[in-house]
């Protein structure tokens, strides 16, 4: 099959029913609908079902049903949804229910705007719900790579047990390049010997649940999760390097911000300057290991975000202050242009003056 | 070969499609394309844009701040996007509908009126297609091919019989350009 030209929202719904994804219920929302209006569609194609649930709490709630029956399920929304979702999600990340949940990110905080934003970087990576508990959180920066992390996305989640959260904006969600799907795969969904699906003679019956109403067995499930972050946290963190050998001045950027930031780094090369970007496709686990690496020979960094400045509490935590940390960021929907952000490098390279 | 065009104008005068047309020529060609809309509370008769980038190498931004050439399809778009364009760029001026000239001295300009032309061809609706010719013609970012065997992928068999009109008004517009009529280079 050739390339096709695809919506980066499109490019979800294709990427979640070629991951084995069968089940998906939401409720819509600007800059993300296209979505649900494509699986509304292609669900019932592969024999799966599309639901628009009467809320976005109604939409989670379904998720941890389906996930605890043991299906490969997805929700999407955007901002405020994802903020209505939070205390399913962490039901669901205490019942350990593998699931993905969709993300693109408007401009906020309340009612905010429908422009694109990573202003949820906090919500995604720190928690956003009650209790210790963490999301794997993917970013991915072109239609392809949707596609393409869709499949890891599930894989994951079935893995570790874990919701894991797709990062996007408006950006990706509206835009069109082309992508290969490839091959239709025969898919290896792992057994799921703890799903709710009946007793079949076993001899425990398997209970899906996140209470824990003793505080010492509380605390031992607690320390099972940990354990199981600390594994996620030292195995799976994801990035890309685009000219970083050599480079002075290295900014970090995901998302759409990073395909800012690379025109950048071309822009950079183009006169002369040793300029570098570090793209986390993992936003938990950061993959700060490697800037860690880089804070060695690198002589400073600049976040860029369409933030008022998040993620860069996580490159400053992976630099640990051995060189300085720069913010570079645009908000409210508004995304940072090349020019600018270029304008900003050549100032820090000149050592501040402009 | 790096163009970032940037296509404006009403909601309703194909500003979108047409930019997606082009995108997809581009990956018929086995370039590196990505198109881009304007999102947001739009209305009907409010203004519409997309940016396509169409490029050699991998597209690093898809975000088109800084245009290589610019179509106007409407006066608001003139004046809101003509000082974004890159020196040396081009911008055509759907002069049907645009009562004014562009202001910029450093990048080529051309007046062409695109509703006038459509109508005369037989619809105003191929408007668009008018600019999209002469853009092909001066530029060389895909070939009429291209966007024929693009029209024949992306239509529906049902609305091919509108292949051969959309045709014509590409060529109507090349032919414009070609022969040096109704332009206006800013140095001349």
């Amino acid at each position: 099959m050739g390339k096709m030209l695809m919506k980066g929202n499109e490019a979800i719904g294709e990427g979640a029913v070629r991951a084995g994804c069968r089940y998906f219920f939401g409720y819509p929302i600007t800059p993300q609908s296209e979505l649900p209006h494509y699986l509304a569609k292609r669900m019932p194609e592969v024999g799966g079902l599309y639901l628009q649930a009467e809320s976005e709490v109604a939409s989670i709630n379904m998720v941890f049903g389906a996930a605890g029956a043991g299906a490969r399920v997805m929700t999407s929304s955007s901002g405020p949804g994802i903020s209505l979702m939070q205390e399913g999600i962490s039901y669901l990340a205490g019942a350990e229910l593998p699931c993905v949940i969709v993300n693109m990110v408007r401009g906020g905080p309340g009612l905010g705007n429908i422009a694109p934003a990573q202003s949820d970087y906090f919500q995604a990576t720190r928690g956003g719900g009650h209790g210790d508990y963490h999301l794997i959180v993917l970013a991915p920066a072109s239609v392809q790579e949707i596609v393409d992390l869709m499949q890891d996305s599930f894989d994951l989640a079935d893995k570790y047990r874990n919701p894991v959260m797709l990062m996007g904006d408006g950006v990706l969600g509206q835009m069109m390049e082309p992508v290969d799907l490839g091959e239709e795969k025969i898919l290896s969904i792992p057994e799921k010997s703890w799903a709710a699906t009946g007793r079949m003679k076993r001899e425990k019956k398997n209970l899906i649940n996140s209470l824990y109403i003793v505080p010492e067995n509380c605390e031992v499930h607690n320390i099972k999760l940990g354990e199981k972050y600390k594994l996620i946290a030292s195995g799976e963190q994801r990035w890309e390097e685009y000219r970083t050998e050599g480079a002075e001045l290295i900014m970090v950027a995901y998302g759409t911000a990073a395909r800012v930031c690379k025109a950048v780094a071309d822009l950079c090369k183009a006169e002369g300057m040793p300029v570098g970007l570090i793209r986390p496709i993992t936003l938990w686990p950061f993959p700060g290991r490697r800037i860690s690496e880089l804070a060695e020979t690198a002589k400073s960094f600049l976040s860029v975000e369409m933030s008022m400045g998040q993620m860069v509490d996580d490159v400053r935590l992976s630099v640990n202050g051995k060189k300085p940390v720069h913010f570079y960021g645009r908000v409210g929907g508004m995304i940072p242009a090349a020019r600018d952000v270029f304008n900003e490098v050549q100032f820090i390279l000149s050592g501040g003056a402009r | 070969m790096y163009e970032g065009i940037l296509i404006a104008g009403f909601g309703g005068q194909g500003v979108l499609s047409t930019g997606q047309l082009l995108a997809y020529s581009g990956m018929v060609e086995g370039k590196h394309v990505a198109w881009i809309p304007s999102y947001g509370p739009e209305m009907r008769g409010g203004t519409a844009n997309c940016g396509v980038t169409i490029s050699q190498q991998p597209i690093s931004s898809p975000l088109v701040s800084e245009p290589t050439v610019l179509i106007a399809m409407n006066r608001p778009s003139l004046e809101k996007f003509e000082n974004s364009v890159v020196k040396g760029g081009l911008i055509f001026v759907n002069s049907s509908l645009i009562d004014i000239r562009a202001s910029r001295k450093d990048v080529g300009v051309y007046y062409i009126p695109a509703n006038d032309m459509a109508e005369d061809i037989g619809s105003s609706k191929v408007a668009n297609n008018i600019i999209l010719g002469a853009l092909i013609e001066l530029t060389g970012v895909v070939t009429p091919e291209a966007i024929e065997k693009s029209l024949k992928d992306v239509l529906p068999p049902h609305h091919h019989k509108m292949i051969p009109l959309n045709l014509k008004a590409m060529e109507a517009g090349a032919s414009l350009v070609r022969t040096g009529g109704r332009q206006r280079m800013a140095d001349s």
